[in-house]
């Protein structure tokens, strides 16, 4: 009783400040005085409605038969059709299952790699080779997916692939299905995790070096140095970049997957993201792959809100 | 006895340095060395390469592959197409970004919040392929260059590090000053905002740069094989190994000839792909860090 009156009176002066403070200047004149402003921004809320919001309302097409003669509400409705249809097709759970060791893999293994490359850049004290360093692990992530594809489809090759040829082997990997998930993490460490480290990098370079200078003076060695000061000031931003990987656990991304998979290697390269857009694009099947796709986006959108909630009950860090 | 302990940190620390400076030496060879072989192979016979003899240097030292590579229409034309989409592209995405940036990065406009929170929602959600891609059919954008640029919108993560720019990197004195004299928030922002941003701003060229030139799944989906860029023309050399009819015809040296440059195709054409971005990248990296720390704080 006592606590709800002090929490009225504190909404009527909260409503009376707010009340008093606008007579300097009115709403409807402040939002005259920054009319260019509004100006500035029609471009970007125009197209961010068009191209986002609209096709956001357009997820209801996973609900309906779509035919685009009859629009969006005047498709027939069908509930959860498309979903139990997918859900009873052949290759459905080897799908997710796919989706979901490849994600898991690659984040098992890409998310610690950057850490540990940034603690041992981080610590080299010559400036100059710091910097080649970091010049040459940046420069993969310039590259286009079409084109790692098509040196990985090189060095693989049976015949003369640099790989083959190191092994004395002529094994064609990219046929194998056990070899694809391994294929397309390694690839992709290679290409990213130079990239991964420059937000550590960044963090690290924000580290007092007081610090440093202290924990010398007291004879720590460059392997305590890491373990009692890098590792700690990194650990916020670990977990964040933890959880928005987490988030995305059912992202696998189509361009990779699609330019490496093959005939053979099917049995671990059918995933969500290729088949939604064979189904929706090459086969117009626009209700049907759209379920496909709500279904991917669900499933990560439950992951990354129960994500969240560990972490942030394991550590102050809170992301959504 | 002080000089004792002195001395073996000392020694500690340059073991130390040593296998740091080692690691980082693997680390660099397993990032450098696939670059290079592409591209010493690009100057070697490929047959000599795919037979294992090509590993340091090139063997059997050739031009050919590059001058396929100019010779080859397709490859040309998909080359033109890239650099326009890139700079269109990078001018309109860059554009974008700083019309929505300027605007969000003012404390007192009203409605500020409300309009962060409608950017920032398309970060986390989307309509998916299907119905984005019905809406740019609808907007009669497919096949055309503008399906490209448009559906994009406002590259939201970027969008926050250029306003959190704005708002901490841009001394606050410059701005209220030229308000003080009588300047419109337009004018600020073109004769002061602008000059002061230029670090972020190389930074965000550089990644529109990058993002349209090495992009292809969205020509792939919109154009429909009209203006088709460099990377999904280079998708039928490399990944379907299909040498075009253009070139059948320019070689007369019989199938074994046809199939030794398609091979050495791959190689060049690859580095043509690859070289115009990698050369750009190192004049702009000083500026990643703090730009990427500038996105990391929120406001």
């Amino acid at each position: 009783m006592k606590t709800k009156a002090r929490s009225n009176s504190l909404a009527y002066q909260g409503g009376s400040a707010a009340a008093v403070q606008p007579g300097r200047r009115s709403l409807s004149r402040r939002i005259l005085d920054n009319w260019q402003l509004y100006a500035l921004l029609l471009i970007p809320v125009l197209l961010t409605f068009i191209y986002k919001y609209i096709p956001m309302y357009g997820i209801q097409i996973a609900f309906r038969d779509f035919k685009a003669s009859r629009g969006y509400l005047g498709s027939e409705w069908v509930g959860w059709y498309w979903f139990k249809r997918f859900f009873s097709s052949p290759t459905c759970w080897r799908m997710i299952k796919n989706t979901v060791l490849i994600s898991l893999y690659s984040l098992l293994w890409s998310f610690p790699i950057p850490i540990i490359l940034s603690l041992i850049i981080n610590q080299l004290r010559f400036r100059r080779y710091k910097r080649v360093v970091q010049t040459v692990l940046y420069a993969p992530h310039f590259i286009s997916v079409m084109v790692i594809c098509g040196m990985i489809r090189i060095f693989l090759s049976p015949s003369g692939g640099l790989l083959n040829l190191l092994l004395g082997t002529q094994i064609d990997f990219l046929t194998q299905s056990s070899a694809f998930r391994t294929i397309y993490i390694a690839s992709g460490i290679w290409q990213d995790a130079g990239w991964g480290c420059i937000i550590y990098l960044a963090t690290l370079a924000n580290v007092d070096p007081g610090l440093y200078e202290a924990a010398k003076i007291d004879g720590a060695s460059v392997f305590q140095r890491i373990l009692n000061i890098d590792i700690p000031e990194l650990l916020p931003m670990a977990i964040l970049n933890l959880i928005m990987a987490a988030g995305g656990l059912m992202n696998v991304g189509f361009e990779k997957v699609w330019l490496l998979q093959t005939d053979l290697n099917k049995a671990a390269s059918d995933v969500i993201a290729v088949y939604v857009y064979q189904q929706g694009i090459e086969s117009a099947k626009y209700s049907y792959s759209t379920a496909v796709g709500l279904f991917n986006t669900a499933v990560n959108i439950v992951l990354l809100l129960v994500v969240n909630k560990i972490a942030s009950k394991a550590s102050d860090v809170e992301f959504v | 006895m002080a000089k004792k302990r002195s001395m073996s940190t000392g020694m500690s620390e340059r073991t130390s340095d040593i296998v740091l400076v080692a690691i980082c030496a693997v680390v660099l060879v397993i990032v450098a060395y696939p670059l290079y072989y592409v591209l010493v192979a690009s100057f070697s016979d490929p047959y000599e390469v795919y037979a294992g003899k090509t590993f340091l240097l090139p063997s059997g030292f050739t031009l050919d592959g590059y001058k396929a590579v100019f010779a080859e229409k397709s490859i040309v034309s998909g080359f033109l197409n890239s650099v326009k989409y890139t700079v269109i592209g990078t001018i309109f995405s860059v554009a974008m970004l700083y019309i929505t940036a300027y605007p969000l990065a003012q404390k007192d406009l009203p409605g500020r919040k409300a309009l962060s929170i409608f950017f920032l929602i398309t970060m986390y959600f989307g309509g998916g392929l299907v119905p984005t891609y019905l809406v740019v059919k609808a907007t009669n954008l497919t096949g055309s260059m503008w399906s490209l640029f448009l559906p994009g919108g406002v590259a939201v993560g970027n969008m926050i590090i250029v306003r959190n720019y704005f708002q901490n990197s841009i001394p606050h004195d410059l701005i209220e000053a030229s308000q003080i004299d009588g300047c419109s928030k337009l004018r600020t922002f073109f004769s002061v905002v602008i000059p002061l941003s230029m670090p972020i701003m190389a930074v965000m060229v550089v990644f529109s740069m990058v993002a349209y030139w090495n992009d292809w799944f969205t020509a792939l989906i919109y154009l429909g094989g009209k203006g088709t860029p460099l990377p999904l023309v280079m998708r039928n050399i490399l990944i379907k190994s299909s040498a075009s009819a253009s070139q059948a015809a320019t070689i007369s040296g019989g199938y074994a000839e046809l199939n030794k440059l398609t091979e050495l195709l791959k190689f060049c054409s690859m580095i043509v792909a690859a070289v115009p971005m990698l050369v750009i990248y190192p004049f702009v990296q000083k500026h990643f860090e703090k730009g990427f720390m500038a996105g990391a704080v929120k406001g």
